[in-house]
């Protein structure tokens, strides 16, 4: 049950929507909760963009034949995956939910560097655009791995437009780890320890530790492939005397890691859902925490398992494939602990949740194809077939994207002050995970068969399997689709929301209101409990 | 009510979000720290690249130390160190409130930056008398190692090149400083960006500090 | 700062002693050492680098989380060069031809 909080002197309570009208006030806001708004507006037209080529591709596998040329359907994955990994996953929960939870979850009233923030978005944006206008210029071919020589040398594609394009949204996904990281450590209200901090928190940080540790790998492997590309000499073209599998070591330092990126703060919602809706304190919290940081740290020290059959010396690959099993490990204890935490819960059903359920057996059957492909003799028969495409599409989409949307509907009520249609949240969810699941397992066969990746064609005996993957395809379509249109429609015309219609414990939803006010909270807070004390006694909060 | 009462009273640099100088100072500090390790690892890279290749090509890499200045290089070192110590020197000034050397230590540690600029300038222009510049113009003496030397002279151009930009942004964020010095903006209570500016002047040294004789003093006894 | 000013003397010592180890890295890269040229080069380096950041960045009286992430940032730089280096030092162990 949720402390009282004061109420407002003004009849209609003023909060961060109201508080000022006009495109400036949004333009040039360095409210953190606006700009989580921009960039939820931004990311889900990227998602849609990337969508878009997904489609394109699973039309095209209908059949052998296709309907493209073999030129185009290059460039199609290619877009793909670069919207995909750059402009949707890596920014998507910490620019959006992180971005507007994390102040209030530690009883801030902002990031430590508002206007740095903005500023984030802006450089996305700009990223964004350059990468736009590669596309809108004719695409990219070389996969969004943009391996050498290929890319440096033979590739007749805008490859730099897209290239700098990244490059600029890294620095975005370096500001905004900068933030949080400051932000966590300075900004904490009294009594908000380390070991109070929601798990939530933890997975932002560690999430933080990765994007400014390792993008700014990923900034200089890009400088210097354009840089080569440009003058027709450099260190990956091995004609001019350079080591194509030195840009693999390059690329593959950040963008490793960078999955990790993209799984960490699936997991950090997932931690809130599985508390709340179990009524219960996370089991084993601080291994919990601990895991997120581990993740983050091994993470650094598998990029290599990328690189078994590309030439890296042998007794290298031995040493990153035993660590790459290594980092399984804290994952594992996540899915052990959200499990045990919900044993003796007492467990709803909401749509949040629903998701949180698709999260944690997705995510473990991608996380355990991870183990296959971490194990250097069967990453020699399934390397560059479909099975890694199914085992990372799990754990992306799967995992990531299905915490993602658990995020957005929990938290739903606290950012817009509205409820959601409850039904149909429920059957888009249901629509999502058997539309995933129809579009990806076949996915897994298919690559133990043998099919190639990143082939515009294929035999005639993967035909049926790549039918029933276009098929899921089409459902997972529509599955994302229904959300976007419940939740405009919600926004202006759902229930007001109660102050915490989840009876969740937190800052956020305990002491800041919902929604919350500019400065996200009316009396200054204060942390007086551990984290999801569900169980703990009814305390008045002490003020002052 | 409690927040803002506390918003009318507090210095003006202290910003709206931040609960006291202390935390507001520990943030900038912390931040610039954090942005410089991602500067760590952006020049990292680089010189990862030039580690491997130096021990795979040391012997063209050891031939190329022929066509470095190591006069301009050595004297853009010490001009280095000198506008460190000017920075430092202008730091300390801010931090005791005395405007007039922090002014002209800062327009110090400005001019040597251009000198440095300037000097590099001169460097480039030699590499391209010499047709040393990796490309369609690049031209080696020694045919044994032309290609090895070009992925030298790629890393040399790469490195110092991103140096000097990094210069010509901290010669702005200079220039940024001492007008706001100018105007009294800095006080001994608050001088935040001379110190945060400091810092990054100073490690944009430190990378100097180690191109200098990688790229320079390869093999000099050849 | 909540550190009194560090006296100028101490700018100015830290100042020659750099001048002086440019000078030295110069002269010592004119000797014919072999391998230790390099090891020589980096050592002198890293011992101006230590100057700069314990004296100059004032990192020797800044707090331990700010000793902690200018660690860290060298640390992780670290990582990439050893691992990186690691597969090219080790890739002539196996002999061409055993194995693929």
């Amino acid at each position: 049950m949720s402390t009282t909080l004061p109420h407002p002197e003004l009849g209609v309570q003023t909060n961060y929507l109201n508080a000022d009208y006009g495109w400036k006030s949004w333009l040039f806001t360095t409210d953190h909760k606006r700009i989580a708004l921009l960039y939820l507006f931004s990311i889900t037209a990227f998602f849609f963009v990337g969508g878009a080529f997904a489609v394109a591709m699973r039309v095209n596998l209908l059949s052998p034949n296709g309907i493209f040329a073999h030129d185009t359907y290059n460039k199609l994955f290619t877009m793909h995956g670069v919207i995909m990994v750059f402009f949707f996953l890596v920014p998507s929960i910490p620019a959006t939910l992180g971005n507007f939870l994390i102040p209030p979850m530690i009883g801030a009233r902002d990031l430590a560097f508002p206007r740095i923030n903005l500023l984030s978005w802006y450089i996305y944006i700009v990223g964004g655009v350059m990468a736009l206008t590669a596309i809108v210029r004719g695409g990219v071919d070389t996969g969004w791995t943009f391996y050498a020589p290929f890319s440096s040398t033979y590739s007749n594609t805008h490859v730099i437009l897209a290239a700098m394009g990244v490059f600029v949204a890294g620095f975005s996904s370096i500001l905004t780890g900068l933030n949080f990281i400051i932000t966590i450590h300075t900004m904490r209200c009294p009594g908000m320890y380390w070991s109070r901090l929601p798990l939530f928190v933890w997975g932002h940080y560690a999430t933080a530790l990765i994007q400014v540790l390792a993008t700014p790998v990923l900034a200089i492997t890009i400088f210097l492939l354009c840089l080569e590309r440009v003058l027709q000499a450099g260190i990956f073209d091995p004609n001019l005397g350079g080591d194509p599998v030195l840009f693999q070591h390059l690329f593959w330092f950040y963008s490793h890691p960078a999955v990790y990126i993209m799984i960490l703060p699936g997991m950090a919602v997932i931690s809130e859902l599985v508390a709340c809706f179990s009524r219960k304190a996370i089991f084993g919290y601080g291994f919990v925490a601990f895991s997120s940081v581990a993740i983050a740290v091994l993470g650094f020290l598998v990029w290599g398992h990328h690189l078994f059959v590309a030439g890296q010396s042998m007794y290298a690959s031995m040493v990153f494939s035993f660590i790459s099993f290594l980092v399984a490990v804290p994952s594992a204890i996540k899915v052990f602990n959200w499990t045990a935490t919900m044993y003796q819960g007492s467990v709803s059903y909401d749509t949040p949740m629903l998701y949180a359920f698709g999260f944690i057996g997705l995510f473990t059957i991608g996380g355990l194809t991870g183990l296959f492909l971490a194990t250097m003799a069967i990453d020699v028969h399934v390397t560059d077939t479909y099975f890694v495409i199914a085992h990372f599409h799990y754990v992306m989409v799967g995992g990531m994207v299905m915490a993602y949307l658990g995020g957005i509907h929990f938290w739903f009520p606290k950012i817009t002050g509205r409820l959601y249609p409850e039904v149909w949240a429920k059957f888009a969810a249901l629509v999502i995970f058997v539309g995933f699941n129809l579009t990806f397992f076949p996915q897994f066969i298919l690559g133990y068969l043998g099919m190639p990746r990143r082939y515009a064609t294929y035999a005639e005996e993967f035909h049926l399997l790549n039918v029933m993957s276009t098929a899921g395809a089409s459902i997972l379509g529509i599955g994302y689709l229904i959300p976007m249109i419940y939740l405009a429609w919600a926004w202006r015309h759902g229930p007001i929301s109660p102050q915490n219609p989840w009876h969740a414990k937190g800052l956020e939803w305990e002491q800041s209101p919902t929604p919350p006010p500019t400065f996200n909270f009316i009396e200054p807070p204060v942390m007086t409990e551990p984290a999801y004390n569900y169980s703990g006694a009814e305390e008045e909060v002490e003020l002052g | 009510m409690a927040s803002h009462d506390l918003a009318l009273q507090h210095p003006p640099e202290l910003k709206h979000h931040f609960d006291d100088a202390g935390q507001q100072r520990e943030s900038s500090i912390l931040g610039m720290w954090a942005f410089l390790a991602t500067e760590i690892l952006f020049f990292g890279g680089m010189f990862c690249a030039y580690t491997i290749y130096r021990s795979l090509y040391h012997e063209a890499f050891a031939s190329t130390s022929h066509f470095m200045n190591v006069t301009i290089g050595g004297i853009n070192t010490a001009v280095l160190i000198c506008s460190s110590l000017t920075m430092a020197l202008a730091v300390r000034a801010a931090q005791l409130g005395q405007k007039k050397p922090l002014i002209w230590l800062l327009i110090l540690t400005l001019i040597l930056g251009c000198v440095f600029l300037g000097l590099k300038a001169v460097e480039y222009h030699e590499k391209w008398v010499d047709h040393h510049i990796p490309g369609p113009g690049f031209h080696y003496a020694d045919a044994r190692y032309a290609q090895q030397a070009q992925i030298l002279f790629y890393l040399y151009f790469a490195m110092t090149g991103l140096h000097a930009v990094h210069m010509i942004v901290g010669a702005g964020l200079l220039i940024t400083l001492i007008v706001m010095a100018a105007r009294n903006r800095f006080s001994t209570a608050w001088y935040t960006p001379v110190d945060m500016i400091g810092l990054y002047w100073h490690f944009v040294d430190i990378v100097w500090i180690f191109l200098f004789p990688l790229l320079y003093l390869i093999g000099h006894t050849k | 700062m909540s550190h009194p000013a560090v006296p100028i003397r101490v700018y100015v010592g830290v100042f020659l002693a750099l001048i002086a180890l440019t000078v030295t890295t110069v002269a010592v890269s004119k000797l014919e050492l072999g391998e230790y040229n390099f090891v020589a080069a980096i050592t002198i380096a890293l011992v101006k680098a230590l100057l700069v950041v314990l004296f100059f960045m004032h990192v020797k009286q800044a707090s331990a989380m700010t000793k902690l992430f200018v660690v860290a940032g060298f640390f992780w730089m670290a990582i990439l060069f050893v691992f990186t280096l690691s597969d090219y030092f080790s890739r002539n162990w196996l002999p061409r031809g055993k194995w693929w």
